[in-house]
């Protein structure tokens, strides 16, 4: 069907109608303008009146500029032709290499059947103990990081990344800094993982769109990889712009708002896409790591509330460190029952007892006088900060676990911390 | 009517389509879009003038304007018969095992299969013989599903009473085959099948009466048993933010009540988490039956990826299967999780018929919808004397951890007990994550009222201290005040905290909590006598680590009695006065 129509009767936003017959919902068209042409989607249908929001956005779109409906929905090419390539939010090559229209896959496709997905159960090892030991990542997870702005969130992914034991690397970013682009590039160039990566580049400057586009196409592209055997990791940053965009667009097609502006349907929205997370069974495995800026610092502003609802935990990253408060990964337990009977026994009396060393450093702020119990707690507080926290430190998780019975010794005796005899007496370290 | 009256597509939004109609239309009828050779499920859900406003139960990309819409003539039905038990259904009760066969990885749009197996013959007994009157709900006969003698009913939608002409003889029949003839007063006959079907939206109210919720559900969650109850046909939430472990506590409830059926309606939540369940509950050995606990769970699976449509009927789907169970006599619970995402599916339909939103945009009917499902719990007797019960259990995922919101308000007006799970405990890993301070139950426990009105009365107590400390500190805080917060602290640690990793821990039966509360009770009752505050906080981290390995020892068992020995022990040298 190549016929052209050219009356457009509405310019609301990015969004254009024009009447037309014979259109399918979603489906893709074509808007040539004086500025060249650009990429729209149908996006309701009322009568003969079409509603396209179009990817480049609205400005210098003219009444009487042509309209043409390709037939079909928003398609990726995919396949290893894609690896160390570089893209827009609309696919259009971002590197200067060539366009690529091969083994094409419809955007958005249906979800999964749970019965062919397996429970997950294998760890994605980072090297970093705050992960780990206390929130192990695991195959088929998906986890945002909860920050603020100014938080090393996308050095944290960029670091992950290049540690992680996966096959391909799938990088989304929505609304970036034109310099986070270049230091996502650089990182993944340096430690030699360009090679089995693809980036789908939104940046700030970059019509709003487009950034809608941007999960919808790293995940079916990583999708495609996925049923082929790979196990992927696709990283999305920062998905706060993507549900901001998401919010323009209801509001300019006059939708009622629910919570601070933002659709009714957020949840089912971000469902979508976090949902595409999967280990299939017999063939490979989607991990989704996504950074989710929090305005305000505020856990229940409706983006990082919603997405808390769905993902398996969340990192949350407070000034520079991952808080073992308010960090949870809810897949940890397929996993770290077979990594050393004493993991989940570090994790869970290392935390206890970090939690009253917060009490502990509340009571000294306001000037109480310090038991011989709280100097224990916070000497072992330090310790922990220090040695365990930081993201400077950079070892396995077996080195983890024998520096957390280290550091419990130094400031414990056995049975302060609460721990069974059984493992006592297997772990506790015999120096003096 | 038949089911060749059609309509055509005039719009649009989202997953709703607005339709042009020529014939009569009925509201929630099911109808089907016809898209080249697909066939999408759809439910009237408004009718304006000629125009009729369906929520569609599949993603709409690619309908276009004009196509054709074919009405039904019903309303959104379940089919009910043997078969469900161990099933994996969607929200419309397709079984997703056999469309993973057709389909392979993907949910197909527009593939709907039926839900029991018409080709697998049951072994029937009959029960009537000609000549008996019969009501909807009577028994006609019986097939053996896995544990559970399955009566085939009367089909609840007849009205008045029947005779019974022909009862088919013992043998191997399937699903289809008719198995009994029943003649109404006009002298109509009405062929019986082991299946029968019921639109979901309405209760099922072939029974005597309604009876109010007494006998407790041991649930062998300590926390709940002891000290917050749910009865058996009561109703209780479970409010709380992301994280609090409301979705570990809904399995381990699911896996230990004690109960004959679970029905588990996973409704708008993570895919993963209904895999664990329906990957291990195959494998999981019921304690009480030797066998799968599959063999008793039903689960409806609609998870937040699947159309949200579908997610609304969830529900529904899922009471309706507990209710048909219930009238065999047996006990069924239901646990949804969770009823946030049930809510939101009615908002995002409220925003796309542009009606007027209420609070945070729900609708204003949300209050009644969310009453009118709870309400579907209960204790009935039967028309031939067996009690069977539907309790209904529901996670609410409040905005923000915010019990203020509506969901959960509207929730709590309706419930019988309420456990609420607070972002704190579970921050500090003290699971279950249910606030004692806030929760409540309006029903009896299996713990003498008095005794359990002081462990209230302990952990406001130790709270009081807590919040008191935080003010004054400790060296503020007089020893028999701190010994106050000590004891809260401790019955919190090693009776309330349960364990969901340790293999004894994570059950306690109803005559250990019996045993074991009485135990703690008259320990915290005795007077201890501490030199200092650092003495009295060692000697309860010394009992609370004793008591650890107690709760890890299996009932009666030489360690149990090992362990309470070494307890004894470390108390008598403390307890003034012996």
């Amino acid at each position: 069907m190549q016929k052209f129509y050219s009356h457009i009767s509405q310019i609301v936003g990015d969004v254009i109608t024009v009447e037309a017959e014979h259109v399918g919902n979603g489906e893709l068209a074509q808007v040539t303008t004086r500025r060249g042409t650009s990429l729209a989607q149908v996006i309701r249908l009322d009568g003969n009146r079409v509603f396209l929001q179009v990817f480049a956005g609205s400005r210098g779109i003219s009444t009487g500029d042509t309209v043409r409906f390709l037939g079909h929905p928003m398609q990726i090419a995919t396949g290893e032709n894609l690896l160390g390539r570089i893209f827009n939010g609309s696919g259009r090559p971002l590197d200067h290499g060539p366009d690529l229209t091969d083994n094409l896959a419809e955007i958005g496709g249906p979800p999964v059947n749970p019965v062919k997905r397996i429970i997950p159960n294998k760890m994605i090892r980072t090297g970093i103990p705050m992960i780990d030991v206390f929130n192990s990542l695991v195959e088929s997870q998906k986890l945002p990081v909860f920050s603020i702005a100014g938080e090393p969130y996308n050095e944290l992914l960029a670091r992950i990344a290049t540690q992680a034991e996966v096959d391909i690397i799938i990088l989304g970013g929505m609304g970036l800094k034109y310099d986070d682009y270049l230091f996502f590039r650089d990182t993944l160039e340096e430690h030699g993982a360009l090679s089995r990566s693809i980036v789908f580049m939104h940046t700030a400057a970059d019509p709003i769109v487009e950034c809608l586009l941007v999960p919808d196409i790293s995940l079916a592209v990583a999708e495609h990889f996925a049923l082929s055997g790979k196990r992927v990791l696709v990283l999305l940053t920062d998905m706060s712009n993507f549900c901001d965009a998401l919010k323009v667009i209801a509001i300019t097609m006059e939708q009622i708002p629910s919570n601070r502006g933002y659709p009714g349907d957020l949840y089912s929205q971000l469902a979508a896409r976090y949902e595409k997370a999967v280990d299939f069974e017999g063939a490979g495995s989607i991990t989704v790591l996504a950074a989710t800026t929090m305005p305000g610092d505020d856990v229940t502003h409706p983006i990082p509330d919603n997405t808390g609802y769905i993902t398996e935990g969340q990192f949350y990253l407070k000034n520079g460190v991952i808080e073992p408060f308010g960090s949870l990964s809810r897949l940890k337990q397929q996993v770290n029952a077979h990594t050393r009977d004493d993991h989940r026994t570090i994790m869970d009396t290392m935390i206890q007892l970090f939690a009253e060393y917060r009490e502990t450093r509340e009571k000294q702020a306001m000037g109480f006088q310090m038991s011989a119990w709280d100097r224990k707690l916070l000497k072992y507080g330090a310790l922990f900060e220090e040695r365990m926290m930081s993201l400077a430190v950079n070892i396995p998780l077996e080195a983890a676990l024998d520096l957390g019975w280290e550091i419990l010794h130094d400031c414990f005796t056995p049975e302060e911390t609460g721990i069974r005899r059984a493992i006592i007496e297997k772990y506790w370290p015999e120096k003096t | 009517m038949t089911a060749t009256e059609k309509g055509r597509i005039t719009r649009i939004s989202g997953n709703m389509v607005t339709v042009r109609f020529a014939t009569p239309v009925m509201q929630n009828e099911v109808a089907y879009i016809l898209h080249g050779t697909e066939r999408l499920k759809a439910e009237i859900i408004r009718v304006r003038g000629n125009l009729a406003e369906l929520q569609v139960y599949e993603a709409t990309g690619g309908l276009s304007i004009g196509e054709e819409v074919e009405f039904s003539g019903e309303l959104l039905s379940v089919e009910l018969g043997p078969g469900m038990l161990g099933q994996i259904f969607d929200g419309l009760q397709n079984p997703l095992p056999e469309l993973a066969r057709q389909c392979g990885f993907f949910l197909k749009r527009g593939v709907y299969l039926r839900a029991l197996d018409g080709h697998r013959a049951w072994d029937f007994t009959p029960l009537a013989k000609p000549g008996d009157r019969v009501r909807a709900g009577d028994r006609i006969g019986s097939v053996v599903e896995g544990i559970f003698t399955h009566f085939c009913m009367v089909p609840f939608a007849l009205q008045g009473t029947f005779e019974v002409v022909s009862v088919a003889s013992p043998g191997q029949y399937t699903i289809r085959d008719t198995v009994a003839r029943l003649k109404d007063p006009d002298g109509r006959i009405v062929p019986v099948t082991l299946s029968q079907h019921w639109p979901v939206k309405i209760p099922i109210r072939a029974y005597a009466e309604k009876l109010k919720p007494g006998e407790p559900l041991v649930t062998k969650m300590r926390l709940i048993d002891s000290l917050f109850p749910v009865a058996r046909g009561g109703t209780y939430c479970i409010p709380g933010p992301f994280g609090s472990g409301k979705t570990v506590l809904q399995q381990l409830i699911s896996r230990h009540a004690e109960v004959d059926v679970v029905v588990i309606a996973a409704c708008g939540e993570r895919a993963g988490e209904v895999v664990e369940t329906l990957k291990t509950f195959p494998v999981i050995t019921d304690p009480r039956t030797g066998l799968p606990l599959s063999d008793r769970t039903v689960i409806i699976c609609n998870t937040s990826s699947m159309p949200v449509a579908a997610r609304e009927s969830s529900v529904y789907t899922a009471v309706t299967i507990a209710e048909y169970y219930r009238q065999m006599g047996l006990h069924v619970l239901l646990l949804a999780d969770s009823t946030s995402r049930w809510a939101q599916a009615m908002r995002e339909m409220s925003g796309r018929l542009e009606e007027i939103p209420g609070e945070e945009a729900f609708p204003a009917y949300l209050e009644s919808h969310i009453a009118s499902f709870y309400e579907r719990a209960g204790v009935v007797r039967l028309h031939d004397g067996t009690l069977g019960s539907v309790t209904i259990g529901g996670a609410v995922s409040p905005a923000g951890g915010n019990f203020d919101e509506p969901v959960t308000q509207a929730t709590l007006k309706v419930v019988g007990a309420f456990h609420g799970l607070s972002r704190s405990r579970s921050d500090a890993r003290r699971y279950p994550a249910i606030d004692p301070l806030i929760s409540w139950s309006k029903y009896r426990s299996f713990i003498d009222a008095g005794e359990k009105e002081r462990a209230h009365a302990i952990l406001r107590r130790g709270n009081d201290v807590a919040q008191m400390m935080k003010v004054v500190g400790e060296e503020g805080t007089s020893l028999s005040d701190y010994t106050d917060y000590l004891k809260a602290e401790f019955l919190d640690f090693v009776y309330l905290q349960q364990n969901a990793y340790d293999p004894v821990d994570e059950a306690t039966t109803r005559e250990r909590q019996e045993y074991v509360f009485s135990f703690i009770s008259r320990l915290l009752a005795s007077e201890f006598t501490f030199g200092d505050k650092d003495t009295a906080l060692h000697f309860f981290q010394q009992l609370r680590q004793l008591f650890r390995g107690w709760n890890s020892a299996p009932w009666q068992s030489p360690e149990f009695a090992g362990a309470e020995q070494e307890i004894q022990a470390l108390v008598q040298g403390r307890v003034t006065g012996g």
